[in-house]
């Protein structure tokens, strides 16, 4: 039992001065994603066959591979920003939270730098 | 991790007592109210009450008034001024939280479950525990805060627009039924001040005459206090006083954003 005062508890550290940058990137990057999405699509469904070579060609284009990376980097990163709210709106006892919360950090720059490297070397051919 | 259902000791049994009415009552409607008593071990039940809607004001706070003189004296609940300013009998009133003294029984079309506030803890019966509730209202500093002394021969005047501005938001009378009908309190109202402190915040950042409204949303600019809204907009469905939380939070981010940016 503790014997703080429920003032002294509700005001505990202060504020952490912080969460504005947090939820305007999660809007730009939502906003961002509006046009790469739309791009990605029509692009693909514009292709004449969904094959290697073809989208393999497509992809070679300049554009379209900078457009390709630039989408799963958005995405990437607003998924990241996502999941991180998720995270800290569940997960309460302190090791789990920060365990879930590098974890997190590290499966995104894993997952997008390997995405954006396939990309690469699809659109530059090795 | 967050609860997503009760701890043993608070689920609640469905076989509480039964209250019959009395024989030739014809217009009878059931009540199925949550009991709780601290003094028991027992965990919390359900009991269900007939009343003969013929001897009963038309609502939920009439019938509960009811019950508490004529049928069961033991049941607990907050109330005051029965015309929804006080914001004493704030509950859930079938699933939805709302006003007993404002609220209709003939708008509830099955039996009335009524229990407390959710996800609070319950002191009795109906009657949660608000005391983090109020230390989050204290802790956004609800008065006036000025620099500049007032003028010695009156009152510090506002124009009509910008009374306006803090005309519904002061309406707000810490029922508690927003705060309590959000999944993001229910999950961290440690940290997360909610929507009824958030919207005496934003009535006091408004406010023409409020001179701390940087230092106002200094106190608020933290990945919890604040940005825990998800906007999920149950405050505002719920707000008896048609008030709306939601848009308020909305603003005070905007202006996070503005005064940055």
């Amino acid at each position: 039992m503790s014997l703080r005062s429920p003032l002294g508890r509700v005001l505990g550290m202060g504020s952490a001065k912080d969460g504005t940058g947090h939820w305007w990137a999660q809007r730009v990057s939502a906003v961002a994603l509006i046009p790469l999405t739309l791009w990605f699509f029509f692009s693909l469904l514009s292709l004449p066959a969904l094959d290697y070579v073809t989208v393999r060609t497509w992809l070679s284009f300049p554009l379209s591979g900078f457009l390709a990376v630039l989408l799963v980097a958005v995405l990437t990163y607003h998924s990241y920003l996502g999941t991180t709210v998720v995270v800290e709106d569940y997960m309460h006892s302190a090791g789990a939270k920060l365990l879930s919360l590098l974890s997190l950090r590290f499966l995104y720059v894993l997952v997008g730098g390997a995405s954006i490297f396939a990309i690469l070397r699809v659109a530059f051919g090795s | 991790m967050a609860e997503f259902s009760l701890p043993a000791n608070s689920k609640v049994r469905k076989d509480g007592r039964v209250f019959k009415a009395a024989a030739g009552a014809k217009n009878v409607r059931v009540f199925k109210i949550y009991r709780f008593d601290p003094d028991s071990t027992e965990n919390p039940r359900l009991d269900s009450y007939e009343v003969d809607m013929d001897a009963c004001g038309p609502m939920i706070l009439d019938a509960l008034i009811k019950i508490k003189n004529e049928v069961d004296s033991t049941l607990s609940f907050r109330r005051s001024c029965r015309e929804g300013i006080c914001g004493s009998c704030a509950m859930n009133i079938d699933g939805k939280n709302g006003l007993a003294c404002i609220s209709a029984c003939a708008d509830v079309k099955h039996d009335i479950k009524i229990y407390p506030l959710p996800h609070m803890p319950v002191i009795k019966d109906l009657v949660p525990d608000l005391t983090n509730f109020y230390a989050q209202y204290a802790s956004i500093k609800p008065w006036l805060q000025t620099r500049t002394p007032a003028p010695p021969d009156g009152e510090r005047l506002q124009s009509k627009e910008d009374q306006e501005k803090v005309d519904r938001p002061s309406a707000c009378i810490l029922c508690a039924c927003c705060s309590t009908s959000c999944p993001s309190y229910w999950w961290n109202s440690d940290r997360y001040l909610g929507p009824a402190a958030l919207l005496a915040a934003y009535r006091w950042i408004v406010d023409s005459r409020d001179e701390a409204a940087g230092e106002r949303l200094d106190y608020l600019e933290d990945p919890f206090r604040l940005y825990r809204c998800h906007t999920i907009m149950n405050c505002t469905e719920a707000c008896p006083k048609d008030l709306n939380p939601a848009k308020a939070i909305g603003e005070i981010k905007q202006m996070m954003a503005h005064r940055r940016y």
